[in-house]
C-alpha cells in the first residue's frame, strides 16, 4: 500500500514538485517580477522592499554595470553611459527613434537595430534589456530559493515582429526559458478578470513610460479572448515629460543645454508631471551646470494644453480598435487601467468622456501587468492548481504581407487575427526560365511597402526553368502563440522548398546572440559549459517525465512494437543523461522525440475527439 | 496515413460537429471552438516535448482559421458555396446587377466626398446603412442556400456582398484617416 503523502501547511501536496515560474513585466521606465506563492500572485520586492526595479542600465568603465535604482542615481552625472527607456530602442533602427538630437547618447552609425557606443564597449538595446532582465531573475532566484523553470515576460500588444524578437533574445541572453511572450493588457486583463471574475466587454487601456495599448477583450468563463488590439509602440509618460521639457526651455529661454543639464531637466519635468496628478501645480526650480536657474510655475491647465495631441493620438487607435471589434462604446463593460501614466488626469478625463462611464482605477496600475504574467507563467510551467484552467485567445497586431510588382503591399495575414495562425498566398515567375525569387515580407497597414516596416528578406532558389507564370510557389506565413513569424517559401511542381527563419532585418543574428550569452557567462560567475549542460539536463527530464505521463495515460494508443521503440528511447536517454557529454544527450533527445512525434498526434487526436464527445453530451443534457 | 491525419484534413463543419449549412448557431460554434481549443492550444503544452508544442501549435491553426471561416458569414457562405461544389468564382467572375453597381457608386462617392470634408458623422451614417444592408442580405443568402438551394443566385450575392465588404472597409480606412 502507497503511504499518504502529508505535505506542510502552505505547501503543494501534488505529487510533482511545484515548478518556480515567474512573470517579468520589462517597462520602459521601470520593470517587475512576480510569482504565484500560495495560490496569490506576488510582487518580488528587492532586499530594500522596494517592488520596482528602475528600467535603468550604467555601465562604469572597469565593466561592471549598475542596474536599477544605483544606475538611476548616475543619470544626471553620467548620461552617455546611463541609458533609460532602453525599451523604445528594441528592434529600432536610428530613424525609427523621435527625438533623437535630444538624447545624450553616442549612436554608434550602423545598419538595422541601434547600438550605444558606452565607456564598457558598443552595447545593443537587446544587450541592456537583457542586463534588467538578468537582475530581475537574480532578484526571483533569490527570493524562491532555487533556479527558475521558465518566465513570462510581456511586451506591449503593438510590438511588431522585430520588437518581439529583440524581447526574445534578451530573455535568452539573461538566461531566463521564456515560457510565453504575453501581451501586456492581456496580462492585466487576466489580473483583473481573475480577481473580480468579470464577464463582458472589457477594453485595457495601458498607457506605460514609453508605449501606448489598447485591447479589447471578451471576457466569458474560462476564456479570455482578445477581440482588437490597437495603439502606439512610441508613444508614453516619456513623451509628456519631453512636451514639459520644451515649454520650461521655452519659458525660461535657456541657452543649449550640456548632456547632464538636459538629464536634469528632464527628470524635474518628470516630477513635475507626477506631482500634477495630485495637486493643481507644480513648481519646477533648477540651478542648471551652466549658472542659469529655471523658476517656473506648471499648472494642470498648462499641462493639459500642451499634452493636447498626444491625449488624441490614444483616442484614435482606441476608437479603431472598437471598430475593428465591430463594437461600439456602448457595449463596453469596463475599462482597465494599466501603466503609471494612467495616473494623469486629463488621460483619465478623455477616457471617461469617450467611453461615457468613469475607468476601472482598482487595481495598482504599475503592478497589474507583472501580476497577471506571473499568473500565466505559473499556469504555463504546469503548476495548475483546481479551477486553475483559462483559455486565453490572443490577436496579431499589424498585418502581415508581402511586396508585390511595383512595390506595392499584398497582405497575408490581416491583423487581429487570433494565433497561431498560418496563411499561405501563390506566387508565380513572370520571366521565361526565371529561376530565383526574392520575397521581402513586411509588418504595417499601408499599402506601400516602403511605408511598412520590412521584416525580412530572403530569396527562393533552384525554381526549375519554366515558361513565365508556369511555377507555383507558395508561400506560407505561420505565426505562433508568442506572436513571431515563420515563413517557408516551397515551389509546388518540383517541390522545392526554402525554410526561412524570420529574422527581422532590425534583429540579431545567431551568431550575434551566441557571443552576447558568451560574453555574459563570461563574467558571471557560473560558467557557461555547465550552465548549457545543466539546461539539457532539465530538457532531457522533463522529456522523459512527458513521455512516461503520456505512456501512463494513454499506453493503449501503441502497439507493443511502437511502444518497445519508445521505452528504448528512454531508456538510452537516461543512461546519458547524468553524463556531461552534452552532445549525446542532445542525441539522445532528438532519437526520442522522433520516436515520439506519432504518439503525440494520436494523443492529440484523441483528445480533440473528447473536446467534441463532451460538447455533445452538454447539449443532450441540457 | 493516420486517424490523426484524416481529422486534421476533415472539413470545418465536421471538425466544429455542425451541419452544413449557411445559417449557423453562432453559440454551439463557439462552444465546439472553445472546447477543441482547451484541449490542442499552445498553452495548454507549453511544458510537454517540442514535438508536442509543434503539434499543438498546427492543431490550434487549424482551429483558429477554421472557426475564422465559418464566425463571418461571408467566409463561411463561400466555404460552403465551395464545398457543395458551387465556386462563387470571386476573382474570374465580375459580372453584376447594374442597379447594384449604381448604387455602390453613389454610396462610395458619398464616402469620399464625407473624407474630403473630413465629416465623421456622415461616415458614421454610411457606415451604419451599409451594414444595415449587408446584414439583410446575409438573411436573404442564408435562405438561398439553406431552403430554396438556388446556388447560382447564391454565388452572385456571394459576389456582390465582398463589394460591399471592401467598400466597409474603405469606410473605416476614411474613419481612421478622418479623426487622426
Amino acid at each position: 500500500m502507497a503511504l499518504l503523502q502529508i505535505a506542510e501547511p502552505g505547501e503543494s501536496a501534488a505529487p510533482h514538485e511545484h515548478r518556480l515560474a515567474v512573470g517579468i513585466d520589462l517597462g520602459t521606465t521601470n520593470s517587475l517580477v512576480a510569482t504565484v506563492r500560495s495560490g496569490m500572485s506576488v510582487v518580488l520586492n528587492d532586499v530594500q522592499g522596494r517592488p520596482m526595479l528602475p528600467s535603468v542600465v550604467s555601465y562604469a568603465a572597469d565593466g561592471s554595470v549598475d542596474v536599477g535604482y544605483g544606475a538611476e542615481a548616475k543619470q544626471s552625472i553620467d548620461p552617455k553611459n546611463t541609458i533609460i527607456s532602453v525599451k523604445r530602442f528594441m528592434g529600432r533602427g536610428r530613424r525609427d527613434i523621435a527625438h533623437i538630437e535630444t538624447l545624450p547618447y553616442d549612436f554608434v552609425d550602423t545598419e538595422g537595430m541601434v547600438k550605444l557606443k558606452t565607456i564598457a564597449g558598443n552595447k545593443t538595446p537587446v544587450e541592456i534589456s537583457a542586463e534588467i532582465l538578468k537582475t530581475l531573475r537574480n532578484r526571483a532566484e533569490a527570493s524562491l530559493g532555487g533556479e527558475l523553470t521558465g518566465a513570462v515576460i510581456t511586451v506591449p500588444a503593438y510590438f511588431d515582429d522585430a520588437q518581439r524578437q529583440a524581447t526574445k533574445d534578451a530573455a535568452r541572453i539573461a538566461g531566463l526559458n521564456v515560457l510565453r511572450l504575453l501581451n501586456e493588457p492581456t496580462a492585466a486583463a487576466i489580473a483583473y478578470g481573475l480577481d473580480n471574475s468579470a464577464e463582458g466587454i472589457y477594453a485595457v487601456f495601458d498607457l506605460g513610460g514609453g508605449t501606448f495599448d489598447i485591447s479589447i477583450l471578451r471576457l466569458s468563463k474560462g476564456v479570455f479572448e482578445v477581440m482588437a488590439t490597437g495603439g502606439d509602440s512610441a508613444l508614453g509618460g516619456d513623451d509628456f515629460d519631453h512636451r514639459i521639457f520644451c515649454w520650461i526651455i521655452e519659458q525660461a529661454k535657456l541657452a543649449p543645454l550640456s548632456p547632464q543639464d538636459a538629464r536634469l531637466l528632464q527628470m524635474r519635468a518628470r516630477e513635475a508631471k507626477e506631482q500634477l496628478s495630485q495637486h493643481g501645480q507644480a513648481p519646477i526650480t533648477v540651478k542648471l551646470g551652466s549658472g542659469e536657474y529655471v523658476d517656473l510655475m506648471l499648472t494642470t491647465e498648462i499641462f493639459t494644453d500642451i499634452t493636447r495631441t498626444l491625449v488624441q493620438k490614444t483616442l484614435v487607435p482606441t476608437k479603431k480598435a472598437l471598430r475593428d471589434a465591430g463594437l461600439t462604446v456602448v457595449d463596453v463593460r469596463g475599462i482597465v487601467m494599466v501603466g503609471g501614466s494612467t495616473r494623469m488626469p486629463q488621460i483619465q478625463h478623455a477616457v471617461a468622456e469617450l467611453f461615457k462611464q468613469e475607468p476601472l482605477n482598482n487595481l495598482d496600475p504599475e503592478k497589474v501587468v507583472a501580476l497577471g504574467a506571473a499568473i500565466q507563467a505559473n499556469l504555463l510551467a504546469g503548476n495548475r492548481a483546481a479551477g486553475d484552467d483559462w483559455l486565453l485567445l490572443d490577436v496579431i497586431p499589424l498585418s502581415l504581407g508581402l511586396e508585390t510588382m511595383g512595390g506595392l503591399v499584398e497582405k497575408v495575414v490581416p491583423r487581429n487575427s487570433t494565433i497561431p495562425i498560418a496563411r499561405a498566398q501563390e506566387f508565380t515567375t513572370f520571366k521565361d526560365g526565371q529561376t530565383a525569387m526574392a520575397i521581402q515580407v513586411v509588418q504595417g497597414e499601408r499599402e506601400l511597402v516602403s511605408d511598412c516596416r520590412s521584416l525580412a528578406r530572403f530569396e527562393l532558389r533552384g525554381i526549375p526553368p519554366m515558361v513565365a507564370g508556369a511555377a507555383r510557389i507558395r508561400v506560407t506565413f505561420q505565426v505562433d502563440a508568442d506572436g513571431l513569424l515563420s515563413v517557408t517559401a516551397r515551389e509546388q511542381t518540383s517541390g522545392h522548398e526554402a525554410r526561412v527563419e524570420v529574422k527581422p532585418s532590425y534583429g540579431l543574428s545567431d551568431d550575434e546572440i551566441a557571443t552576447m550569452l558568451k560574453d555574459s557567462f563570461s563574467h558571471a560567475s557560473d560558467d557557461a559549459f555547465r550552465r548549457a549542460l545543466k539546461e539539457a539536463q532539465v530538457e532531457a527530464q522533463r522529456l522523459i517525465e512527458a513521455t512516461q505521463s503520456a505512456l501512463h495515460e494513454d499506453a493503449s494508443l501503441l502497439s507493443t512494437l511502437e511502444r518497445a521503440h519508445i521505452d528504448g528511447g528512454v531508456a538510452k536517454l537516461q543512461a546519458v543523461i547524468m553524463g556531461d557529454d552534452r552532445r549525446a544527450i542532445d542525441e539522445a533527445m532528438r532519437d526520442l522525440s522522433a520516436a515520439t512525434n506519432e504518439f503525440a498526434a494520436r494523443r492529440m487526436n484523441q483528445s480533440v475527439k473528447r473536446a467534441l464527445a463532451g460538447r455533445k453530451i452538454d447539449q443532450l443534457s441540457l | 496515413m493516420t486517424t490523426f491525419d484524416l481529422n486534421f484534413a476533415a472539413d470545418h463543419f465536421t471538425l466544429f460537429g455542425l451541419p452544413r449549412a449557411q445559417s449557423l448557431d453562432l453559440e454551439s460554434l463557439e462552444h465546439s471552438f472553445r472546447a477543441i481549443q482547451a484541449q490542442v492550444h499552445p498553452d495548454k503544452h507549453a511544458h510537454a516535448a517540442d514535438s508536442d508544442r509543434r503539434l499543438a501549435m498546427q492543431w490550434a491553426t487549424r482551429v483558429n482559421e477554421a472557426f475564422q471561416t465559418l464566425k463571418s458569414p461571408g467566409k463561411r457562405a463561400r466555404y460552403l458555396l465551395h464545398l457543395l461544389g458551387h465556386d462563387p468564382q470571386i476573382e474570374s467572375n465580375t459580372a453584376m446587377p447594374v442597379e447594384f453597381l449604381v448604387s455602390q457608386m453613389e454610396l462610395r462617392e458619398a464616402v469620399m466626398e464625407a473624407r474630403a470634408a473630413s465629416d465623421e458623422a456622415a461616415l458614421d451614417a454610411v457606415r451604419s446603412r451599409l451594414l444595415n444592408e449587408i446584414r439583410v442580405e446575409y438573411e436573404r443568402l442564408a435562405e438561398l442556400i439553406d431552403m430554396t438551394k438556388d446556388f447560382i443566385a447564391a454565388a452572385n450575392l456571394v459576389r456582390q456582398l465582398m463589394f460591399q465588404e471592401k467598400l466597409l472597409t474603405e469606410i473605416d480606412d476614411a474613419l481612421e484617416a478622418v479623426t487622426a
